[in-house]
C-alpha cells in the first residue's frame, strides 16, 4: 500500500513538472492572441538577435514599458509563421524574397541594415582556411544555412561567384545554428553573417570574403495588417529606422541599408 | 460511468480526431502521387527507413541481452539499471540530443577518443542519426520483452535443462518462442518511436538530405516552403503509425 502511495506522489510530481515546463513560457502578458496594447510580437530574422534584444529595451524604456517579445527565426519560418496567422506585430526579415512572399499581409517594407558575409571558423583557425575556396576540402566538415534560409540562398550566391563547389555536413535550420555547431567543435566551417561571427563570442573568429565575392543582404522591416497593435508597431519600426537604432545596428557589425 | 465525465470525454476524443481530420483535410489528395515521387521526399523515405531498421537491429542486439539482465539476474544497483533505460523515454528527445552531441560529439566525453583513435565521428552521419534513434526508441523494447520474460512460466526452462539442453539452446528454442509476442510488440514500438524521431536527430546528426535528413526533419523544413510536401510526407508518417496500432491491437486493446 505505501509503495503504491509513493509511486504516485512520484507520478503527480513528475506531471507537475512537466507541465509547469509546458506552460512555463508565455506567462507573462499574453495569451497566444494579439499582444496586448503594453506587449508587441516581433518577428525578426536569427541574425538581429543581439541587435534587436538591445533596441527592445531601447523601445521600452522610451514608451512607458511596452513590452517586446521577439521571435527570432530563419526568416522563411517567420514568413510561412506569418502566413499561417501568427500573432506578429513587426516582421523583419533577412531577404527581400521573405519579406515579398508575404507582401499581402504587410505594411509598406523599408530597410533597416544591410549585412555580409563571412566564413566562421573555432578560434585560433586551427584548419588554416583563408578564403572560400578551401572549403571545397573534401576533409572539411562545413556547415550551411539550408538553401531556403536567407543565409543559406546569400551563401550559395557567393559561392557560385567564386565557383566552389561545396558539399556541406548539415544544412541548417537558421544561421545561429551554424554558428553553434562550429563553437561546437563539430564543424570546422561554416557560412554565416560578419554579425553572427562577432555575437559569436570567444570560441569562433572570422575570416573574411573578398569583396568581389561577397554578397549584400539587405534586411527589410515592416508592420503587419493583421496586428493588433499597429501604432505601437509602428513605433517599433520607427524606432528601428532612427538614429538610435541604426547606431545601435552599427554597434553590432550591421551596415547601414542600402540607399536605393 | 458519472454523467459529469460525459462532457470531457467528448472533448477528449474531439481533441484527439480534429487534427486527424485536419490533416486529411488539407491532404491534396490529387496530386499526392506526385509530391510523395520527388526526388527529396524519396530520399527521406528511403532514409527513415534505413535509419529506423538500423535503430531497431541495435535495439534488438543490444537490449534482448538487457532485457534479460534485468528481468533475471539479481545484481546490485538493478533499479537504478531499470531507471537508466526508462529514462530516454521520459527525457525530453532534444535534450536527448543534447546529451548525446556531449557525449558522442567530436569533442564530446567519449567522442573526442572515437574520433583521435579510430578517427570515427558520429555527428553528420547516418550511423549518428540511427545511434540518436537507437537512444530513444530502445527503451520500449527493453521495456516490453522484460515483462515477457518476467511473465512467461520457467517452468519449461528448467523442464528444457533436465532433458538436457544449454543455455543457448534452452533460449533459442524455449524462451524465444514465448516471448515472441512480447518482443514482436517492444519491436514494433521501437521501429514507430524511431521512425518518428526529431529532436535528438537533428541536433545530434544534423540534416543533409541524402544523409541525416529523415522524414520528420523533412516534414520540419518543407512546412517553411512547400506545404504540400509537408502535408503529404505527414501522412505517410500517420498511415504508418496506424499500421503499427492495428497490428499491436490485440496487445494494447484486448476485445476479450
Amino acid at each position: 500500500m505505501r509503495r503504491t502511495r509513493t509511486r504516485m506522489a512520484a507520478l503527480l510530481a513528475v506531471a507537475a513538472l512537466a507541465l509547469a515546463g509546458c506552460g512555463g513560457g508565455d506567462d507573462s502578458g499574453g495569451s497566444s492572441g494579439a499582444a496586448s496594447p503594453g506587449e508587441i510580437k516581433v518577428f525578426a530574422a536569427a541574425s538581429l538577435t543581439a541587435a534587436f534584444t538591445r533596441i527592445g529595451e531601447q523601445f521600452t524604456a522610451a514608451n512607458g514599458g511596452t513590452k517586446v517579445t521577439f521571435n527570432f527565426a530563419g526568416s522563411q519560418a517567420l514568413a510561412t509563421q506569418i502566413q499561417q496567422s501568427a500573432p506578429a506585430d513587426v516582421f523583419a526579415s533577412a531577404d527581400l524574397a521573405n519579406m515579398d512572399k508575404v507582401k499581402d499581409l504587410v505594411g509598406t517594407p523599408q530597410n533597416l541594415a544591410s549585412n555580409q558575409l563571412q566564413i566562421v571558423v573555432e578560434k585560433g583557425n586551427p584548419k588554416s582556411i583563408q578564403g572560400l575556396d578551401d572549403l571545397a576540402n573534401p576533409d572539411l566538415k562545413v556547415v550551411l544555412a539550408a538553401p531556403d534560409v536567407p543565409a543559406g540562398k546569400y551563401a550559395a550566391e557567393a559561392l557560385g561567384k567564386a565557383d566552389v563547389t561545396v558539399r556541406p555536413v548539415s544544412e541548417e535550420d537558421n544561421v545561429k545554428a551554424v554558428i553553434t555547431k562550429v563553437s561546437l567543435g563539430e564543424a570546422d566551417a561554416g557560412i554565416v553573417y560578419v554579425t553572427d561571427v562577432t555575437a559569436g563570442g570567444d570560441k569562433v573568429e572570422g575570416v573574411d570574403v573578398p569583396e568581389e565575392l561577397n554578397v549584400l543582404a539587405t534586411y527589410p522591416i515592416a508592420t503587419v495588417k493583421a496586428s493588433q497593435a499597429q501604432d505601437q508597431a509602428q513605433a517599433f519600426m520607427d524606432l528601428v529606422l532612427s538614429a538610435e537604432g541604426q547606431q545601435a545596428l552599427k554597434e553590432y557589425g550591421f551596415l547601414p541599408p542600402p540607399t536605393t | 460511468m458519472p454523467a459529469l465525465f460525459a462532457v470531457p470525454a467528448a472533448v477528449a476524443v474531439a481533441f484527439l480526431a480534429v487534427p486527424l481530420l485536419g490533416l486529411l483535410g488539407r491532404t491534396p489528395w490529387g496530386s499526392i502521387a506526385a509530391e510523395l515521387a520527388t526526388p527529396r521526399v524519396l530520399e527521406a523515405l528511403r532514409l527513415s527507413l534505413v535509419c529506423s531498421l538500423g535503430a531497431v537491429a541495435v535495439s534488438v542486439v543490444l537490449g534482448v541481452p538487457l532485457a534479460f539482465l534485468l528481468a533475471r539476474v539479481e545484481f546490485p544497483g538493478r533499479n537504478l539499471v531499470r531507471a537508466l533505460t526508462t529514462l530516454p523515454m521520459v527525457l525530453p528527445p532534444v535534450v536527448g540530443g543534447v546529451a548525446l552531441l556531449l557525449a558522442f560529439g567530436r569533442r564530446g566525453l567519449a567522442g573526442q577518443w572515437l574520433d583521435q583513435w579510430f578517427g570515427i565521428t558520429l555527428p553528420f552521419t547516418t550511423a549518428g542519426a540511427i545511434l540518436a534513434e537507437a537512444f530513444v526508441a530502445m527503451p520500449f523494447l527493453v521495456i516490453s520483452t522484460e515483462a515477457g520474460l518476467r511473465a512467461m512460466d520457467r517452468r519449461f526452462e528448467d523442464a528444457a535443462a533436465t532433458l538436457g539442453a544449454g543455455r543457448w539452446l534452452t533460449f533459442r528454442r524455449v524462451t524465444l518462442p514465448l516471448i515472441a509476442p512480447s518482443l514482436f510488440a517492444g519491436i514494433a514500438l521501437c521501429w514507430a518511436r524511431a521512425l518518428g524521431e526529431f529532436g535528438a536527430t537533428i541536433t545530434f546528426a544534423g540534416n543533409l538530405p541524402g544523409v541525416t535528413q529523415t522524414m520528420p526533419l523533412a516534414v520540419y523544413i518543407a512546412l517553411e516552403t512547400d506545404l504540400e510536401a509537408a502535408i503529404a510526407l505527414s501522412l505517410v508518417l500517420l498511415a504508418i503509425s496506424l499500421v503499427v496500432l492495428v497490428a499491436l491491437r490485440d496487445r494494447w486493446f484486448p476485445t476479450a
